[in-house]
């Protein structure tokens, strides 16, 4: 399918600081494309540079086919975003605010509010609808950006860090409600976040960024195989292995290597179906299993994976991509 | 090209003026100006020597400024007593430098809540990301400002006509306002000051954090009106007609120069870079 966002070594600079530099992506429709990096990593820059709010320094973007360097008003009638601020007016009420964003977006008078009264009903905000924002809790405004963020049904959502500062209730409501804006509505959204366990339940595609370049670009699962090829079973024996038991696991074909970890074997293999022959092995030379258990690396193991890269690539000096 | 989108301009123009109307620091200052200004001080001078007697005219205030006025203003103030006199002449000229403080003030301090306002209360991020263009945003944030500025203009125009002609009457017998030079002054060089006094504005707002600086910063802005003013009671120069369009027609230009030069100061990115 067509990607909805591609960008071509898209760069920006501030002054002698690269914010975002050579960004090469591609985020395809209805995807939702999880983009990860700590502070100051380039994460905000981006969304800015997708919306033609900001105008990089290099390299090109196209969204929807447009360029936001010139066609930014266009994209952003058909882009909703959650900025990292919820940027309510809070002299106004919740009603106010979405009629406001809903005339600026150009959403017909007849139309407006009938959608302001779904979307408040749909974030659990009509009763509240006509206090004015100020007097909102950080989970309520957080609920109403996201409210007004879709009120103009935009192609694509932008989602900066949506549940940064929010309890883990509201946080979960925020996944939920994400979750079900691209399972049954198919917005394509672009999150981003430092949160490693959402990203991981919500994306389709994850992207790495690190002072400003792209570490690393897949599904969460693809990001774990590229780094680790490989599988991790702990058998648990109750007790050290004996030589035998070693011998018969090691001379397993698929077998990288093993551990011994008190009462564990931690054994590396090369897939999944080598799994079986492991366990028949240990057991025909006398090993009794208790236990067996997968270890796959997720979302957090890439990304610490990458930052340590990115630490010792400084340290030696060398340039690791 | 495609159209201008006027109703999200006219809605951006409708939500400031919501928030200003809940924001007593803003719209306060923008009614008791003219109220002071083209009410209270006004009844002031024109009442207090009829309330004190013919001995309370202190021609020494007026005889400079009369002696500048043009023999065309003179005619037919011959037969004027020295309390008409006063009346006329202080409500006509030593007044009306004061009428442009109202225009002036209420467009850079709608300016400065407008623009300055929106980084200050963290929605200027909101706002970029609309689809409204660099230009319709700059020029709703315009109208918020010049719109009210002209229309309060206008309005405390016609207080202070039925102000001066009302308390006036018992010494001057006549309806005696407004003299020639109000013509130019509200219609010409009003609207020019509050076009130049919002271009000031914007470009301090370009740089200002919060709306007290940007207004403290206005505040200059007042500087000339006063010199005017100085200089016209202490018989320095008195701005006739003619001189009133040139000096509007300069003011204008200026104006519309910093305004044009505010546009570029007031881009997308120069905007979310300073928030
Ligand atoms: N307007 C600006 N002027 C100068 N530097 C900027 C500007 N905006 C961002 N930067 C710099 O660019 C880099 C990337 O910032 P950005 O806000 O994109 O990071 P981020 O990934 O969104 O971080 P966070 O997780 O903290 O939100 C940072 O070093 C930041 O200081
Ligand atoms: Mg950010």
């Amino acid at each position: 399918m067509d990607p909805i966002i591609v960008t071509e070594k898209l760069s920006k600079r501030f002054g002698d600081n690269w914010a975002v530099r050579d960004l090469s992506l591609s985020v395809p429709r209805g995807q939702v494309f999880g983009f990860l990096g700590p502070n100051g990593a380039g994460k905000t820059t981006t969304v800015r540079l997708l919306n033609g709010i900001l105008e990089p320094t290099e390299g090109t973007a196209r969204v929807m086919a447009l360029d936001p360097a010139l066609s930014g008003s266009d994209i952003r009638l058909r882009t909703g975003v959650l900025t990292e601020n919820p940027s309510l007016y809070e002299a106004l009420t919740a009603r106010e605010n979405l009629r406001f964003f809903g005339e600026v977006y150009g959403v017909g008078q007849m139309l407006l509010e009938s959608r302001i009264d779904e979307l408040l009903q749909r974030f659990g905000l009509l009763e509240r609808a006509d206090e004015k924002t100020g007097a909102y809790s950080r989970g309520m405004k957080q609920r109403l950006a996201i409210a007004r963020a879709l009120l103009h049904e935009p192609d694509i959502l932008f989602l900066d860090e949506p549940t940064a500062g929010l309890d883990p209730a509201a946080a979960r409501a925020v996944v939920d409600m994400v979750q079900g804006l691209s399972r049954d509505q198919g917005h394509t959204i672009f999150m981003c976040t430092h949160n490693l366990v959402e990203a991981e339940r919500l994306c389709d595609l994850v992207g790495v960024i690190h002072r400003g370049r792209l570490r690393a670009l897949g599904s969460p699962a693809d990001l774990a195989r590229q780094l680790w090829h490989n599988l991790t079973l702990e058998i648990d024996l109750h007790g050290p292995p004996s030589d035998t038991v070693r011998n018969s696991i090691l001379n397993v074909r698929g077998v990288e290597d093993l551990r011994i970890d008190e009462h564990l074997a931690i054994v590396q293999v090369s897939d999944a179906d080598v799994t079986p022959v492991v366990v028949r092995e240990v057991v025909s030379a006398g090993g009794q299993v208790y236990a067996v258990r997968t270890r796959e690396h997720g979302l957090e193991d890439v990304y610490f994976a990458l930052e340590h890269e990115e630490v010792d690539a400084g340290q030696e000096g060398s340039v690791n991509a | 090209m495609r159209n201008w989108n006027w109703r999200g301009m006219r809605a951006v123009i409708a939500k400031d003026l919501a928030q200003v109307k809940q924001n007593t620091m803003v719209w306060l200052p923008m009614i008791i100006l003219p109220v002071i200004l083209q009410v209270l001080m006004p009844l002031g001078m024109i009442l207090a020597p009829q309330l004190a007697g013919e001995a309370a005219v202190d021609m020494g205030e007026i005889e400079p400024l009369l002696k500048m006025l043009p023999a065309s203003l003179v005619a037919g103030m011959e037969e004027f007593s020295p309390e008409a006199l006063w009346v006329v002449l202080s409500s006509s000229y030593l007044f009306a430098p004061f009428f442009l403080i109202v225009p002036i003030m209420v467009s850079s301090i709608l300016a400065a809540d407008s623009i300055v306002g929106e980084k200050e209360r963290k929605t200027m991020e909101g706002l970029l990301y609309t689809p409204l263009t660099d230009s319709e945003l700059y020029v709703a944030k315009a109208l918020v400002a010049v719109i009210p500025a002209l229309s309060i203009s206008l309005g405390s125009f016609i207080l202070y006509t039925l102000v001066v002609n009302i308390a006036g009457y018992p010494v001057v017998g006549r309806i005696f306002f407004p003299t020639a030079i109000w013509w130019p002054l509200v219609f010409w060089l009003a609207p020019a000051v509050s076009v130049a006094g919002l271009g000031v504005t914007v470009l301090i707002s370009s740089k200002a954090k919060t709306f007290m600086q940007a207004q403290q910063l206005g505040g200059v802005l007042v500087l000339p009106i006063v010199g005017w003013m100085v200089a016209q009671s202490a018989g320095v120069f008195f701005m006739g007609q003619s001189l009133m369009i040139l000096v509007g027609l300069f003011v204008w230009a200026m104006g519309l120069w910093l305004i044009w030069i505010g546009a570029r100061t007031l881009s997308r990115s120069n905007l979310i870079s300073r928030i």
